[in-house]
């Protein structure tokens, strides 16, 4: 068994038996179904919206090559630097590059799966570069040294209580447990970082070919002063993030902030076409967007799972997800976590070291079902498995469907395996959940129903 | 060969398997969508009432559930006694603004210190700006939201670094949906866009502790949207 399946399930065990963190997650969680319902209720209608928005995205990654082509000439340009990156390393190098030459010693960052997928900030800072996160939620998970527990609330596992001891350890400010104090001291902290710091970096939500645009999603206004205080501004981006047509936003950005946190827009939704323009008062000198591949080329290489690339990281499929909410963000140890992790994980990072997430799953579909851009997460998980156990059966499960296979087809074996089974009862019940038990992952919390002693072919040949 | 020669040759080898049409759970005939698909996004996004009154009315009432302050006044006068009045509440004593014609005249109506962006400014200063004066160039009926660009409201820092943010705007300015702002800003501005456009949507907020509201979190704690 992998390092990556075994700590899987120890941190499921611990999480599942939780009730105090199943209890938090379930309320916080309830909280936003509500609205999310409420703001799905009032499109006149969300169905064709979603089939506009998969349809959209279609296009956008189907024709991936023509899109990135045009959306890089028109940032050029208007004078952005556009960098190409095939893996992780060589995206931290360019950024890392970009930072000596500017002589930079304080990053401040906006929100960004992409660096916590690149683990920029461990490599900056062993460069020595300081860099602070300044969405709110970050900023927390920052302090505590831990990854974000979900991609759009990256310290909904924290109590406000745990969260004043941190400040007060850390910061030495922290007034109260209330929410809007300890907002307060992240927002003092943060604004002269905004002011004194070299760079700026963003991640980003979409970007626009038509019109050579990134387009940037969030509520508190951080990533507005990240890109418009700093001299340098770098933003981080994956390769599926096109979308063809600037107009494509007026659908994309509602439905994003629907699904993603039940509102009806997110506070700022910004499009960045490039660094200061002539007659501009402020805004970055230089831009720097860094185009990130790191394997997605290979996940659009499987074109049954293609559509996964649709993914506009909203979150809806974690929210809805009876795995999710009884394991707990941490557990999954990926950037990505919940089904929509579940299934590019093994794309990203290897398929026979990931697969068990995609075994993680009670295939309810509710994924499938709040996924905005129509995503078949919950039959790519089925795919993952099938894909799995080819590329590597196990011994043993495949000796098992063997014998059945011969037993089931033959009459006679299988009447005499329902004997024998009927006879074998009363030991499996001896060794049920122990060491010697066969299938003790099963049995363990479960109990057989007891065989009948007469078949229902027995029954059948014996009535009247 | 470059990186971005790699990327794109790997895209290119990819791409040569068509993928299955949406929601089409496995069936691989090749598909090609409607030229523009959202080009009918108007007719899913949620409903705005069709005469101006009525999406006054949605604007006026998103804007409130965003805890946004949205006031119509009738002349250049109201506007000017409404400044005043949120000045003396808050004891401005140092406010920054950009050179516009509306901009202009509310920024110059109360007497105070104005800290003007458009030739370059100290960011410092502005940071201790108790208010930032801007126009917009759309109010958007269905969201209760303003859009506002570099080019039109100062720069971009002028909207988000003062906690309280004021917009000035005419009542011609505003367009009933989502779609129809994104085309304003094409028609207006394609193809020498502002390097920032942004759509506001309410104060600054957050939900990160226990999701729990708070106004404020980096950005504005108030957003004020006076219109003429």
């Amino acid at each position: 068994m992998s390092t990556f399946v075994s700590e899987f399930k120890t941190r499921a065990t611990e999480k599942s038996g939780d009730l105090r963190h199943r209890q938090f997650i379930r309320t916080a969680l309830r909280g936003y179904e509500a609205a999310r319902d409420k703001r799905k209720g009032a499109f006149q209608s969300w169905e064709a919206a979603r089939q506009a928005a998969a349809e959209t995205k279609w296009e956008a990654v189907n024709h991936l090559d023509t899109h990135l082509e045009a959306l890089v000439a028109k940032l050029e340009a208007r004078g952005t630097k556009v960098h190409w990156a095939s893996t992780g390393a060589q995206a931290r190098e360019i950024i890392a590059k970009i930072l000596r030459e500017k002589n930079a010693r304080c990053i401040i960052k906006s929100k960004a799966m992409t660096s916590e997928e690149i683990h920029l900030n461990d490599a900056l800072e062993k460069e020595g570069f300081t860099v602070v996160e300044s969405d709110l939620g970050e900023f927390i998970v920052q302090l505590r040294h831990e990854t974000p527990y979900h991609i759009v609330f990256p310290s909904m596992h924290l109590t406000r209580g745990e969260i004043r001891d941190l400040f007060q350890k850390e910061i030495g400010d922290a007034p109260s447990d209330s929410p809007e104090d300890l907002t307060m001291v992240a927002r003092r902290v943060m604004r002269q970082k905004y002011i004194t710091a070299d760079v700026g970096f963003t991640g980003a939500n979409f970007a626009i070919a038509e019109t050579g645009m990134i387009s940037i999603t969030e509520n508190e206004g951080n990533s507005r002063l990240t890109s418009a205080l700093p001299k340098t501004m770098i933003t981080l981006i994956g390769i599926e993030k096109v979308l063809p047509r600037f107009a494509d936003l007026a659908l994309f950005l509602p439905m994003l902030a629907t699904a993603g946190a039940g509102q009806p827009m997110t506070c700022y939704n910004t499009m960045y076409s490039g660094p200061r323009q002539p007659g501009e008062c402020d805004g970055p000198e230089e831009w720097h967007v860094v185009l990130l591949d790191n394997r997605r080329t290979e996940l659009l290489a499987d074109a049954e799972q293609r559509d996964s690339l649709h993914c506009i990281r909203c979150g809806a499929c974690l929210n809805v997800c009876p795995i999710f909410r009884n394991v707990g963000g941490h557990t999954y140890g990926t950037t990505y976590s919940g089904p929509v992790g579940a299934v590019i994980t093994p794309h990203l990072r290897g398929l026979q070291d990931w697969k068990h997430l995609s075994n993680a799953s009670s295939l309810c579909g509710a994924c499938t079902e709040a996924c905005p851009v129509k995503i078949d997460l919950h039959h790519h998980l089925l795919q993952n498995r099938r894909n799995a156990s080819a590329s590597e059966p196990a011994f043993f499960e495949k000796l098992a469907y063997q014998l059945f296979g011969i037993v089931a087809n033959e009459p006679k074996f299988w009447s005499l395996a329902k004997k024998i089974g009927w006879l074998t009862q009363p030991l499996q019940r001896a060794v049920k959940g122990s060491a010697l038990d066969p299938a003790k992952a099963w049995t363990k919390t479960r109990d057989l129903p007891p065989m009948p002693q007469e078949t229902f072919k027995d029954w059948w040949r014996n009535r009247k | 060969m470059s990186e971005r020669e790699n990327i794109l040759g790997r895209i290119r080898e990819a791409l040569k398997v068509p993928a299955p049409l949406p929601g089409s759970h496995g069936d691989t005939s090749v598909y090609t969508p409607a030229k523009a698909p959202v080009s009918h996004a108007r007719e899913w996004l949620p409903s705005v009432g069709a005469s101006m009154a009525e999406q006054f009315e949605l604007f006026a009432k998103n804007a409130a559930d965003l805890k946004a302050d949205f006031q119509l006044l009738a002349s250049r006068e109201e506007l000017k006694a409404a400044l005043a009045k949120i000045a003396t509440a808050e004891k401005w004593s140092l406010i920054a603004s950009h050179d516009g014609e509306l901009s202009n005249f509310a920024s110059r109506s109360l007497g105070l210190p104005v800290l003007l962006t458009d030739k370059g400014y100290d960011v410092q200063a502005m940071e201790k700006c108790d208010a930032g004066i801007t126009e917009c160039d759309a109010l958007i009926a269905q969201t209760g939201g303003v859009a506002v660009t570099s080019r039109s409201a100062g720069g971009r820092a002028l909207s988000v670094l003062p906690p309280h943010h004021v917009v000035v705007a005419r009542r011609e300015q505003l367009v009933a949906d989502l779609p129809a702002a994104f085309a304003l800003l094409q028609q207006k501005y394609a193809p020498d866009f502002p390097s920032m456009i942004s759509f506001i949507t309410g104060p600054s907020r957050t939900g990160d502790i226990e999701r729990i509201l708070v106004l404020g979190a980096h950005g504005p704690k108030k957003l004020t949207i006076l219109c003429l």
